[in-house]
C-alpha cells in the first residue's frame, strides 16, 4: 500500500508492514474457520445434551403427577382412560419379548453369515453379498411393517398357527429380526477380518481345518467385537417403531405371551403422536417418560457395546 | 523281527486310515457349514425379495400418474400422494441444507484440526452415541425444542431440521473415513508450498475425497427419506389437501421461504396411514406409495454403491 514516492526504505517497511498485516489477518482467517469447524462437531455435543435436557425436564414434569415408584412398579398402562394408570411394566414387557424374538432370529443367523463371508466366501461371493445385507439395511422399516401385517400375519394364520390374531409380538419379532441379520453380520463380519491371518495361517499349520480355524481361533479372538455387534443389534430392535406399530398393535398389555397383542414403548409414544394431545398435559409428557426409559435402555446396551468394540480394536 | 515291522506297518496304515477319514470327516463338516452359511444368506435376501415382490404385486396396479398428481381422498380410488412426496423433497431440501455443511465441517474438525484433548473426546464420544440413538428420540427433542420451545410448529423446517440431526453422525463418519483415506503426502506438498490448513482443505481434501463423502451423503439422504417415527412424533399430519406455497415465485424478488413454515406430510407417514385403515383399498394405496418409497431408497443406495466402487476403483496414489 504504501511502496509509493517516499523512497525505498519506507517502501520496503510498507512491505514488510504489509507482509506481517497479511499474515496477521491470515491467521485471523484461519483461527475463525477453526471455531467454526469447531462449532460444527459441538452441534453433538448440543444434541446430545438437548436430549437429555428436553426428556428429563418433560419427565420431572410427568412424575408431578405421577409417583416413580408406581410408574416403576405399576403394571397397568392406561394413560388416555378416563382412571389413568401410569405402569411402565406392560410397554417394557412388549418392548423385551419383542426383542428377545428378534435376537432368536438374528444372532444365530448373522453369526453363521458373518462366519461363512469372512471364513469360507470366495471373493466374488462376498462383494455381492455385502452390498446386498447394505440394502436390506436401506429398506424403510414401514415397508416392512406393512409386510409383517399384511403378508407374514396373514401367511402364519393360513399354515402353521391358525389361532394368531391379526396383531401379535410373534411376527413384528420375526420381521424385526430378519431386518437385523445384516447389521449383525456385517458388524460381526468386520470383527472377525481384523483378527490379522497371521493366526489363521497358525492353525492352518497345526492342521486345523477351517471349521477348527473359525470356532477355535477366530471367533475367540473376534469375541468381543462379535458380542458388540449382538448388543447394537439388540439396542436397534428395541428402538425400532414402525414395524411394531402396525404389526404388534395398541393396547398396552402386561403379558410375555409372543402370540398376544401388546404395545412396546416405541409403539405407544408414535401412537399418542398421531392422536391430538394437548401441549403439557399429562399424557403428553407420559410419552417423554417413556422416550426416557427407551433411551436408558438403549443407551446401556450402546455403551457396553461401544466398550467391548474398542477392545477389539486395541487388541490388534 | 519281520514280524515286528509288519505290526508297525500296520499300526502306520491303520493311523493313516484314521487320519484320512478325520480329514474327510472335517472337509464334509466344512461343506456343511458353508450350505448354512449360504442357506442363511439367501434366507436373508429372499425373505427381503418377499416384502419387495408383495409391495409390487399390491402396489403395483394403483400406480398411475393420476396416483402421482393427486391429493390424498376419503374415496381410496381418488386419493394420491402429490402432497406426500412434494412434503417429502422440500423436508429432504432442509435436511440437506442443515446435515451436509454441519456434518462435513465436523468431520473436518475431527480429522484436520482437532489435537488430542477432552474436546475432540467429548466430540465423539457425542457423536458414536448419537448413531445409537432410536429415531423416534429425534422426534420427542424436535417436540420439545423446535415444536415448542423455538415455536417452529409442525412445520416443514422442524422435520428437516430433526432428520438433518438423525443423519449427522452418518454424513460425519463417512466423511471422516473418506479424509483418511487421502494420503498424509498431499496434506504435506500444500503445507511446503506455503497453503494454510483451511487452503489445504478446502483446495486439496475436500475436492480429492468427495467421492466418498457424496457417498455419505447419499446414504444419508436415503436413511432421511425413510424415516417415519421422528415426523410422527413432531404431529405431522395425514391428511394433506393442499400444497406449501412453492420456492420459486412469480414476482419479485422469485424466491420466498414461506414453505418451510407450511404444514406438510412425507410418504411414509400417507403409507402409515393408509396401512393402519381397516378397508382394503387403502391399503392398496399404502403399497403403492410404499413402492414409490422404496423405489427411491434403491435408487439413492445403488447409486452410492455405484459411487463408492467407482471411487475405490479409480484412486490410485
Amino acid at each position: 500500500m504504501s511502496i509509493g514516492t517516499n523512497g525505498s526504505v519506507s517502501a520496503v517497511g510498507g512491505v514488510a508492514a504489509d507482509r506481517l498485516n497479511y499474515k496477521f489477518s491470515r491467521h485471523l482467517k484461519e483461527r475463525f474457520i477453526e471455531l467454526l469447524l469447531m462449532g460444527c462437531g459441538f452441534v453433538a455435543v448440543f444434541t446430545t445434551a438437548a436430549i437429555t435436557v428436553i426428556l428429563v425436564y418433560e419427565s420431572l414434569g410427568f412424575f408431578d403427577f405421577v409417583s416413580i415408584w408406581d410408574f416403576i412398579t405399576g403394571t397397568v398402562w392406561t394413560p388416555l382412560f378416563a382412571n389413568p394408570q401410569y405402569g411402565i411394566l406392560p410397554l417394557v414387557a412388549g418392548t423385551m419379548t419383542i426383542t428377545v424374538i428378534a435376537m432368536v432370529v438374528a444372532v444365530p443367523m448373522g453369526t453363521v453369515i458373518a462366519i461363512y463371508l469372512s471364513e469360507f466366501a470366495p471373493h466374488t461371493v462376498r462383494e455381492v453379498v455385502k452390498p446386498a445385507l447394505e440394502l436390506i439395511q436401506a429398506v424403510p422399516t414401514i415397508v416392512f411393517g406393512y409386510f409383517a401385517l399384511l403378508f407374514v400375519t396373514p401367511a402364519l394364520q393360513g399354515s402353521i398357527l391358525p389361532g394368531l390374531p391379526g396383531f401379535n409380538m410373534l411376527v413384528p419379532g420375526l420381521v424385526i429380526g430378519v431386518a437385523t441379520i445384516p447389521t449383525i453380520a456385517s458388524l460381526s463380519e468386520d470383527a472377525m477380518r481384523a483378527v490379522p491371518m497371521s493366526m489363521r495361517e497358525g492353525s492352518y499349520a497345526m492342521g486345523g481345518n477351517k471349521i477348527q480355524t473359525a470356532f477355535m481361533v477366530v471367533m475367540p479372538a473376534a469375541i468381543s467385537g462379535v458380542v458388540a455387534a449382538f448388543v447394537l443389534a439388540a439396542a436397534r430392535a428395541i428402538g425400532e417403531t414402525m414395524i411394531v406399530a402396525i404389526a404388534a398393535g395398541q393396547n398396552a398389555n402386561f403379558t410375555f405371551n409372543p402370540l398376544e397383542a401388546a404395545a412396546t414403548l416405541t409403539a405407544y409414544i408414535a401412537q399418542v403422536s398421531m392422536g391430538d394431545l394437548e401441549h403439557g398435559s399429562v399424557g403428553y409428557r407420559s410419552i417423554f417418560a417413556a422416550g426416557l426409559v427407551l433411551l436408558i435402555m438403549t443407551l446401556v446396551l450402546n455403551v457396553t457395546g461401544h466398550f467391548l468394540r474398542r477392545r477389539y480394536r486395541n487388541a490388534y | 523281527m519281520t514280524t515286528m515291522t509288519s505290526k508297525a506297518t500296520g499300526a502306520q496304515t491303520q493311523n493313516l486310515a484314521e487320519m484320512r477319514a478325520r480329514i474327510k470327516s472335517g472337509i464334509f463338516r466344512q461343506h456343511i457349514f458353508a450350505f448354512f452359511g449360504i442357506l442363511f444368506t439367501s434366507f436373508a435376501v429372499l425373505v427381503l425379495l418377499a416384502a419387495f415382490l408383495d409391495l409390487l404385486f399390491d402396489g403395483i396396479p394403483r400406480l398411475s400418474w393420476d396416483f402421482l398428481t393427486s391429493f390424498p381422498s376419503r374415496r381410496p380410488n381418488e386419493a394420491g400422494i402429490l402432497s406426500a412426496w412434494v412434503g417429502s423433497a422440500m423436508v429432504m431440501l432442509v435436511t440437506m441444507l442443515s446435515a451436509v455443511p454441519v456434518g462435513i465441517g465436523a468431520a473436518i474438525y475431527l480429522e484436520e484440526y482437532a489435537g488430542k484433548n477432552w474436546i475432540t473426546d467429548l466430540i465423539e464420544i457425542n457423536v458414536s452415541n448419537l448413531a445409537g440413538v432410536p429415531s423416534i428420540v429425534y422426534g420427542l427433542l424436535a417436540l420439545g425444542l423446535f415444536v415448542y420451545q423455538f415455536g417452529f410448529g409442525e412445520s416443514v423446517l422442524t422435520a428437516g431440521l430433526t432428520l438433518g440431526l438423525l443423519i449427522l453422525p452418518i454424513v460425519i463418519v463417512s466423511t471422516r473415513e473418506a479424509l483418511r483415506a487421502v494420503p498424509i503426502h498431499i496434506r504435506e506438498a500444500a503445507y511446503g508450498v506455503g497453503a494454510t490448513r483451511w487452503q489445504m482443505v478446502s483446495n486439496h481434501l475436500v475436492p480429492y475425497s468427495r467421492g466418498g463423502i457424496m457417498t455419505g451423503v447419499i446414504l444419508g439422504m436415503a436413511e432421511a427419506i425413510g424415516q417415519t417415527a421422528p415426523i410422527i412424533t413432531i404431529g405431522a399430519l395425514t391428511f394433506i389437501a393442499f400444497l406449501p406455497p412453492m420456492p420459486v415465485t412469480a414476482e419479485f424478488p422469485f424466491l420466498s421461504l414461506q414453505w418451510i413454515w407450511s404444514e406438510f406430510t412425507v410418504l411414509p407417514i400417507q403409507m402409515y396411514s393408509w396401512v393402519s385403515r381397516p378397508n382394503q383399498d387403502f391399503q392398496i394405496n399404502a403399497a403403492a406409495a410404499g413402492v414409490v418409497l422404496l423405489i427411491m431408497t434403491l435408487i439413492m443406495n445403488g447409486f452410492a454403491i455405484y459411487l463408492r466402487y467407482q471411487v475405490r476403483k479409480k484412486i490410485k496414489w
